[in-house]
């Protein structure tokens, strides 16, 4: 059975369809065609544009045309006043809140892409200008545009497939498991993430992971040490794939030499501290490793600390390797 | 006279509204409406100043380097620093990397596939651009897609990720590039440049790259035979729709200069209007009157502006401000960038049609065969052991300018630090200048100039040649409001 997708932007940047186009599937379209993913409209790719694409979308918001995945990137903005007048349509003086809600109303499945569109993100940063809110997140809080208690005609709340933006693949696998079939409610985590990503933190198959062990930390960018202790990496406590599963082939933000700002959580572009430092108190970072007992966390970093390897501590704060890793004539035991 | 409002105007970058009013078969005014706001400039105010390099690059999901490098570069200027030759060149790859991209995208993805409309069928070249560019379905989407992918891959070696990196910094790359990872980045800028000689060209990029006037690119085309090579077909199409006849605007053309080098920028700068004259950084302003901005001033220099919404103001239709420079209505991209440096055939193009519809599209494609070679050299620059990035401090209060050029041409970030925090951010992208609304004396934008002539059939509710105008600027609408 052919399933209908309709791609629509608000208050975003478009990101997550360029970080899309970047998927290492050789043929995207191909793959969600084989899928039988039919694009019925993408605002970035598709041919019908004006007066073709809006009766198109009228046609799903009546009913009849079905409507089996929405896609939503970007935030919805419900300001000024709750007029949603920051965002309207273009050519159909309508706001785009109004579009979005009439057709999230029929359709079977409906996501998030992205952390805008699932909990606000960037855009309800700051004062929040435009009264901006994800789809059923406002922030942390359940609720948004749709409200908390939303549910797809195919039974699932809102699929939030978040980050900043959110990874290729995380959107064609989620597709795809949709369109396979039995993707339920167990393949969600608490806020509404498929688990085929969101089960992992992004420390996990981190590069820096030497330099962490021993609590060998970088003080400046484009240091080599671990993020963790000083230039705000929440790499050890956000949900994702991203050292598992690399960017642009071989890449992630630890790799490109800057911290994990935790871009899939709810909540993530407010920290209440300069992003690129680590809040401490009394020389503790505040965000421990998840999981992890305080009090021994603070007892293995000392202990780590003090049995550092001098190469992992002097490269630490370099910016190329100063010491490489001995060479023993005795053979490998 | 009747009205026609065309929207959502899809395949460009964001949302787009254009109010056309039309009489005798042609366009004789057109209102173009930026319809969404989300308030960057609010959303920094009061924060650390260097959250900006998170912040910046969200503005925009296509051009989020292009923002990063403003964002560091204002910053930097504000820190009196500057990046260690390493940084410089790991910053010019980084955001040649993400023009490039833009202008194929652009290319393939945007603009091209409005010449496989059914409007079309019976133009000798119509099967050809079907084939190749249909949307979607063409099969140009799964040659040039993965050509894209694959190019973007420089992105995992020096910016972790694309788009949104925060490798970027004030004082240069917080990646330092290891000796292994060198060689990988060359050979994938090998394979792009094979792709684009092999497909966009047929023809080794620096033949392309030398082609010095109008007169030697009719030559080039009419060498080859149909088919050969993505650019041969669209300058057939040019040449058949006449698209140097569509589309021109103020042919007024500002650059900032791009790509810092030691002995200065790769592109130089400048403002052209016939003769190039240096750009004076105070004679740029901001104009409110149409934009649904309140303030006291309607016009001001961006270190002075504010972003008050006011989504009731009386004669106002968009949210987009309307940049001048001394007054004058400016058009940025890839025309002006090559007009401005001094390219031979860029400079013979414009003294011949000025900015059209072919001339945007023919600089643009030029410049995937300057910078590809130029990317390669600063590859093969990298000292690996000497520095990546300076350090410094913010100081409490401190003012500072970053402008570069994305791929879409003219990009300025002013900066204003007070007590430590961020107290004024304002930001003029080149599509806010492309596609600003009328100003104080009723002067319309370079895309309201643009449109006006250009045919549209009676009860055509969707005028192609409407689309080509439109996309030929390459417009990124998120950031033209931000």
């Amino acid at each position: 059975m052919k399933l209908n997708l309709v791609w629509l932007q608000s208050g975003g940047c478009g990101g997550c369809t360029m970080s899309l186009l970047c998927s290492d599937a050789r043929d995207l379209f191909g793959q969600l065609r084989d899928a039988s993913i039919e694009v019925l409209w993408h605002p970035a790719l598709s041919e019908q544009t004006g007066f073709e694409a809006i009766e198109m979308l009228q046609a799903c918001a009546e009913g009849e045309m079905p409507l089996d995945i929405l896609c939503i990137e970007g935030a919805l903005l419900r300001g000024p006043r709750g007029t949603g007048r920051f965002h309207m349509m273009s050519g159909t003086g309508k706001p785009m809140t109004e579009w979005v809600s009439r057709l999230a109303a029929r359709a079977r499945h409906t996501l998030a892409i992205g952390s805008c569109a699932a909990y606000g993100g960037i855009t309800a940063a700051g004062t929040n200008p435009t009264d901006a809110c994800g789809l059923q997140y406002d922030g942390t809080l359940r609720g948004g545009l749709l409200g908390g208690d939303y549910r797809s005609a195919g039974g699932l709340p809102v699929i939030n497939v978040a980050g900043c933006p959110t990874h290729p693949g995380w959107v064609t696998d989620t597709l795809l498991s949709l369109a396979l079939g039995g993707f339920d409610e167990k393949d969600l985590d608490p806020v509404g993430r498929p688990r085929l990503y969101a089960d992992q933190l992004v420390h996990h198959g981190c590069a820096r992971n030497e330099y962490y062990e021993f609590k060998a930390s970088a003080e400046k960018p484009s240091d080599l040490g671990c993020l963790m202790e000083n230039m705000g990496c929440k790499g050890t406590q956000a949900h994702a794939d991203c050292n598992v599963r690399p960017w642009n082939g071989v890449g992630s933000c630890t790799k490109g030499g800057y911290a994990c700002i935790s871009c899939t959580e709810p909540g993530f572009e407010e920290p209440g501290h300069p992003f690129a430092r680590t809040p401490k108190i009394a020389g503790i970072p505040i965000g421990l490793p998840s999981d992890m007992p305080k009090a021994w966390f603070v007892a293995l970093a000392a202990l780590s600390k003090s049995a550092t390897p001098r190469r992992v501590r002097e490269n630490a704060t370099a910016d190329h390797l100063v010491v490489t890793p001995a060479v023993r004539k005795t053979g490998l035991k | 006279m009747t009205r026609l409002v065309v929207g959502p105007f899809n395949r460009v970058e964001g949302d787009l509204e254009v109010t056309l009013d039309i009489a005798g078969g042609a366009v004789r005014a057109a209102r173009v409406n930026s319809p969404m706001f989300r308030g960057f400039e609010q959303i920094l105010q009061g924060k650390d100043p260097f959250d900006a390099l998170v912040f910046a690059p969200r503005i925009c999901g296509i051009c989020s380097v292009s923002q990063s490098s403003a964002a560091a570069a204002a910053l930097a200027t504000a820190m009196g620093i500057t990046p260690p030759p390493n940084g410089r060149l790991a910053a010019n790859l980084v955001l040649a990397n993400e023009n490039l991209a833009d202008h194929f995208a652009h290319f393939y993805l945007f603009f091209m596939p409005d010449f496989a409309r059914e409007a079309y069928r019976g133009r000798p070249w119509f099967e050809l651009a079907q084939a190749r560019f249909k949307a979607v379905a063409g099969s140009a989407m799964r040659d040039a897609l993965p050509a894209r992918m694959e190019f973007l891959q420089i992105m995992g070696f020096l910016a972790g990720k694309w788009p949104h990196t925060l490798s970027i910094q004030p004082g240069g790359s917080a990646q330092a590039v290891q000796a292994s990872e060198r060689i990988r980045l060359l050979s994938l800028l090998r394979q792009f440049r094979a792709w684009l000689e092999r497909t966009l060209f047929g023809d080794a990029l620096e033949a392309v790259a030398a082609i010095g006037s109008a007169a030697e690119l009719d030559a080039w085309r009419d060498a080859r035979p149909a088919g050969h090579g993505d650019f041969r077909l669209f300058l057939e199409i040019a040449r058949d729709l006449e698209l140097h006849r569509l589309g021109r605007a103020t042919d007024c053309f500002i650059s900032y200069g791009n790509y810092l080098l030691e002995e200065g920028r790769f592109f130089s700068a400048g403002v052209w209007d016939g003769a190039v004259q240096a750009v004076d950084p105070q004679a740029i302003s901001e104009d409110i009157s149409h934009a649904w901005m309140g303030g006291a001033q309607a016009v001001q220099h961006p270190s002075a502006g504010t972003t008050l919404p006011d989504a009731d103001k009386a004669g106002a239709y968009t949210w987009c401000k309307a940049p001048r420079w001394n007054g004058r209505v400016a058009e940025a991209g890839a025309l002006a960038r090559q007009v401005v440096h001094g390219h031979p055939l860029i400079r013979d193009l414009v003294s011949q049609s000025g900015g059209n519809v072919a001339n945007r599209v023919i600089a643009r494609l030029l410049e995937l065969a300057l910078v590809v070679p130029a990317m390669e050299q600063w590859v093969q620059g990298f000292r690996i052991g000497e520095p990546w990035c300076h350090h410094g401090a913010m100081p409490d209060a401190a003012r500072g300018v970053g402008m570069i050029e994305s791929a879409r041409g003219a990009l300025g970030h002013w900066l204003d630090v007070r007590h430590g925090r961020i107290h004024g951010y304002q930001i003029i992208a080149p599509t806010t200048w492309n596609f600003s609304p009328r100003d104080g004396a009723g002067v319309p934008g370079p895309l309201e100039q643009a449109l006006v002539g250009t045919p549209v059939e009676d009860g055509d509710k969707a005028p192609v040649a409407v689309q080509h105008v439109v996309r030929s600027f390459d417009p990124c609408m998120v950031c033209t409001v931000h």
